[in-house]
């Protein structure tokens, strides 16, 4: 790694898993509870609050999911450090 | 097919270089009871059952890759810069003398991962209970290793990844629940 | 370390030989998780917020266990 990661990328990341492990959590619930449209509601809008977190994310600190468009179109940033295990 | 994310699912840390408590670790990385065995468990045993019950076995399956990945950063973490001599102290020789300090998917004794840890019935009842059974002995084997391990936040992460096992543990229960019920039979709630 | 009231805990005493060289531990602990006592979730379970739930790992308050080795003194 070039240069140590900004506070700031550690507290939009853990915002971001908050978000998706609550949404992973509502999947489980709903795959055994698939008639609970209360359930599904709340499922819907942190899906939606997940997609506008990794977009701020991706543009702020480089490409977080697979086959996103990039903000970079004079380096390829997707293969670069620092992956997940090294943060 | 999957996808990736450049994240894991919780913020892994660990207090100190420590290779022993890494060694620890591999029963869950390459173990009878580990990640690894669960992912392929579930998300092979998924074109053989009711399809009420796909989607959980799928959805279980591909969380259990992403607590392998957070197995394999607690490993590389408590290994990464261990000298030769640290990881012999550790009871790493031998695995040093095969790897150096690459993963491998070993358990804590040194076993090689085989597919004869994980079962696939056919029979959903049979597959379903094997399933709860696996989830109870990963929970188990991450008490035991939390009793071992003095790092703080490593057992921090070790205790986020024994809870998810209660909640699998209870949705493959009400998967059971699911594919029991009598459809000629009025739902009681 | 005494167990008192924690939920979710149970114990029983070893059997305890003659001839056994190591001390008595006193008793053996083992876990009963949540789930067996809930069977299939009801509607309207309590949440933890989002920050809570990915710390804890579970959304649900009545899944959650924190596990300690109850051995430690
Ligand atoms: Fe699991």
């Amino acid at each position: 790694m070039a240069q140590p990661l900004s506070p700031d990328y550690y507290k939009q990341l853990e915002e971001i898993q908050a978000v998706d492990f609550v949404i992973f959590e509502l999947v489980l619930y709903l795959d055994t509870h698939p008639n609970d449209s209360q359930a599904i509601e709340q499922y819907n809008h942190y899906a939606a609050h997940s997609l506008k977190l990794k977009i701020e994310f991706e543009a702020k600190h480089g490409p977080l999911r697979f086959g996103m468009p990039m903000r970079n179109d004079q380096r390829w940033e997707w293969s670069e450090a620092p992956w997940p295990w090294q943060v | 097919m999957w996808t990736y994310e450049k994240k894991l699912m919780y913020p892994v840390r660990v207090s100190t270089c420590n290779p022993t408590l890494a060694k620890y670790l591999m029963e869950q990385y390459g173990g009878a009871d580990g990640e690894l065995a669960a992912a392929l468990r579930y998300l092979n045993q998924r074109y053989t059952i009711p399809e009420k019950v796909i989607g959980l076995l799928t959805d279980i399956g591909t969380e259990e890759f992403a607590h392998l990945e957070m197995i394999a950063t607690m490993i590389y973490k408590l290994t990464k810069d261990a000298t030769p001599q640290q990881l012999k102290e550790a009871g790493l020789a031998e695995h040093y003398v095969s790897h150096d300090s690459a993963l491998f998917y070993n358990n804590a004794a040194g076993v090689p991962f085989t597919a004869s840890y994980i079962q696939a019935k056919g029979d959903p009842i049979a597959d379903l209970y094997e399933d709860i059974a696996a989830e109870e002995k990963a929970r188990a084997t991450y008490q035991w290793i939390i009793d071992q391990s003095d790092d703080p936040d490593l057992n921090d992460g070790l205790r986020f990844l024994r809870e998810r096992e209660i909640v699998h543990s209870q949705r493959f229960r009400e998967a059971v629940v699911m594919i029991s019920e009598d459809k000629n039979q009025k739902k009681i709630f | 370390m005494t167990h008192g009231h924690v939920p979710f805990r149970r114990s029983y005493k070893p059997f305890r030989g003659p001839f056994d060289p190591c001390p008595p531990i006193g008793v053996k602990y083992y876990v009963t998780p949540p789930n067996l006592f809930i069977g299939f979730q009801p509607p309207n379970f309590k949440q933890f917020s989002a920050i809570e739930a990915l710390r804890k790992g579970t959304l649900w308050v009545p899944f959650y266990d924190y596990y300690e080795n109850p051995y430690k003194k």
